[in-house]
């Protein structure tokens, strides 16, 4: 198995606030893993120090080998690394259709260009529509995003990401806010994807974690707590300690 | 009813011009052969709207708020001003496209700096370097003629054939040919994948990085298009009025503008032309009114696009168009 996605040592630290404590982290090809943690363990913040949106304090992020800390954050997309965020984040005045044929595009740099007809690449369009079939929303392909249901929003952020053709793909809980008949669809997809890309998810919903990964990292006020299979995580005492809301590292040992 | 084209069909043929996009050419065309024409009004008009379609390319498509783009149209007078004045430099369309070089760069250099920043402080920023400029002009009073202008430019034929004559013939189809030619730019500009990376810029800057493209790049390259465009409008109002004033670098042109877009609707390339148009034509017939007071008329109006049509007024037009078809339907 060869590593995705790795992080050494991976500090962040807000003023005297540590948000994240020396984090070592590793993604294998073709993962399927979850990350969990109460309210505030820093889920949100490590994919953001992965993907670049804020700066380590310390510490380095390598994709596939190589060290990609210093690099900004559309670079290491280009690099294979794409996600979803907490809230969608998608282009909301624009069809869904026009939302993934923008990832399709930036995916094949054909964006600066700005001479050629945007939709006169047929091939680009077609597979963004491809992904809209896949994921079952073709039908809303030309609707605006914003008169989407939020579920709908879901898939179609979803499909951006895919469009990217990652080779590690961060979901930053793609259920949440859904109402349970359409996460259910979400949960389909994820669980459809092609197994050579290496899968982080992020969950509150602890049968939607269970039932996805094959490995769980548990993550408690900015630190790994500890990391194993489904079976281990759930045998684990100190991990149900912080869920059933204990204050944690009080008389225990 | 026809029905609907496939969506990777409608994409496709998205880029094709409509019939509709041609009507301002046949009125701009038409009004040079009106018996009463008023073609300095005219030019005027193509002028601005040549400035505002600059300021569309940033601000409606790419959702980048100035209130110093005349900084760019000053520039660009001053350059075209300043080279037939003292280097004799009067052959007009190179002129042209020098002040529009020179615009661009200072866009590129100006770009680098306040595009760092968002909102409130880009928005003083970009007023800020206009401002600069214009105390600069005003001090360089040597060169620029400071406060009472830069004077006695003189302009060859153009082609070395078309004289500027006193009836503005010459320069109404002059400052015709170059909105035109710039239209063909910014239309193609909006409508190619550049042009979409840009309004998923305005849409949402976060989801273009995470997509993986340079938004800051793409930022300043139109920034520097832009600047180069409002740099030639600059230029073709110091050619065809054969004077510079440091107004061209006043706060009062970058809100004109502005107000211009935002009237006609941004973000929409039409809406230059109607916004362009419909300031000036009333800023001529009040200011007959009421030689004081005509800023009034159009400060109402104003206030009643953003209030109620925030697509300005070609966004009024969209909204009429559409109710009749459902009626009709």
């Amino acid at each position: 198995m060869t590593v995705a996605l790795e992080t050494r040592g991976l500090c962040k630290n807000f003023g005297a606030l540590a948000v994240a404590r020396s984090i070592d982290f590793r993604l294998e090809t073709g993962a399927r893993h979850a990350l969990i943690g109460p309210n505030g363990a820093g889920k949100t913040t490590l994919v953001n120090l992965i993907t670049g949106r804020i700066a380590p304090s310390s510490g380095q992020v390598f994709i596939a080998g190589d060290d990609v800390t210093r690099l900004a954050e559309a670079q290491r997309v280009k690099r294979g690394l794409a996600r979803t965020f907490q809230i969608t984040t998608l282009f909301k005045g624009l069809s869904v259709l026009e939302n993934v044929t923008m990832a399709v595009g930036e995916r094949e740099n054909t964006t600066a260009n700005m001479w050629r007809a945007a939709g006169s690449r047929r091939a680009i369009v077609e597979e963004a529509y491809g992904l809209l079939e896949r994921l079952g929303i073709a039908a809303d392909a030309m609707r605006r995003v914003a008169e989407l249901p939020y579920g709908r929003q879901r898939l179609a952020e979803i499909a951006m990401a895919l469009a990217l053709r990652p080779r590690v793909l961060l979901l930053d809980e793609p259920a949440a806010g859904v109402p349970s008949t359409e996460s259910a669809v979400i949960l389909d997809v994820v669980g459809a994807l092609p197994d050579d890309i290496a899968v982080l998810i992020i969950e509150h919903d602890m049968e939607l974690v269970f039932r996805f990964a094959r490995r769980i990292t548990v993550l408690v006020e900015g630190a790994i707590l500890t990391e194993g299979t489904p079976a281990e995580i759930a045998a684990d005492s100190r991990v149900r300690e912080v869920y059933l809301g204990k204050s944690h590292g009080a008389d225990h040992g | 009813m026809a029905t609907p084209l496939h969506p990777i069909d409608q994409l496709g043929a998205w880029h094709r011009i409509r019939p509709l996009e041609l009507l301002p050419w046949v009125l701009a065309v038409g009004y040079y052969f009106l018996p009463n024409s008023n073609l300095p009004l005219g030019t005027e008009i193509l002028t601005w709207a040549l400035f505002t379609l600059s300021l569309d390319l940033v601000l409606g498509y790419t959702g980048i708020v100035s209130l110093g783009h005349a900084a760019f149209f000053g520039i660009g007078a001053y350059a075209a001003g300043l080279v037939a004045r003292w280097l004799g430099w009067t052959e007009p369309i190179t002129a042209l496209i020098f002040a529009g070089a020179v615009s661009g760069v200072a866009g590129v250099i100006s770009g680098l700096i306040v595009l760092r920043t968002h909102g409130l402080t880009l928005l003083m920023l970009t007023m800020a370097v206009a401002v600069m400029l214009k105390e600069l002009a005003n001090k360089l009073g040597w060169l620029t003629g400071g406060a009472d202008g830069l004077q006695g430019i003189v302009i060859d034929p153009i082609f070395g054939q078309f004289r500027f004559d006193m009836f503005g013939r010459t320069t109404y189809w002059y400052a015709l040919a170059v909105l035109f030619l710039a239209w063909i730019v910014a239309r193609r500009i909006v409508h190619s994948p550049f042009g979409r990376s840009l309004v998923g810029i305005r849409e949402n800057a976060t989801r273009m990085s995470a997509i993986g493209s340079p938004v800051m790049l793409r930022m300043v390259t139109v920034y520097a298009i832009s600047a180069a465009m409002a740099g030639v409008a600059g230029a073709l109002l110091a050619q065809t009025t054969r004077y510079v004033t440091v107004n061209v670098l006043s706060l009062e042109y970058s809100g004109d503008v502005l107000i211009m877009l935002v009237l006609g609707g941004m973000g929409r390339l039409y809406g230059a032309f109607a916004g362009s148009a419909v300031f000036l034509v009333l800023r001529d017939e009040l200011s007959k009114l009421s030689p004081y007071y005509w800023s009034f008329g159009i400060g109402l109006l104003l206030v009643a696009t953003v209030l109620f049509a925030r697509g300005g007024l070609l966004g009024i037009v969209d909204t009429l168009w559409d109710r009749i078809k459902r009626w009709r339907a």
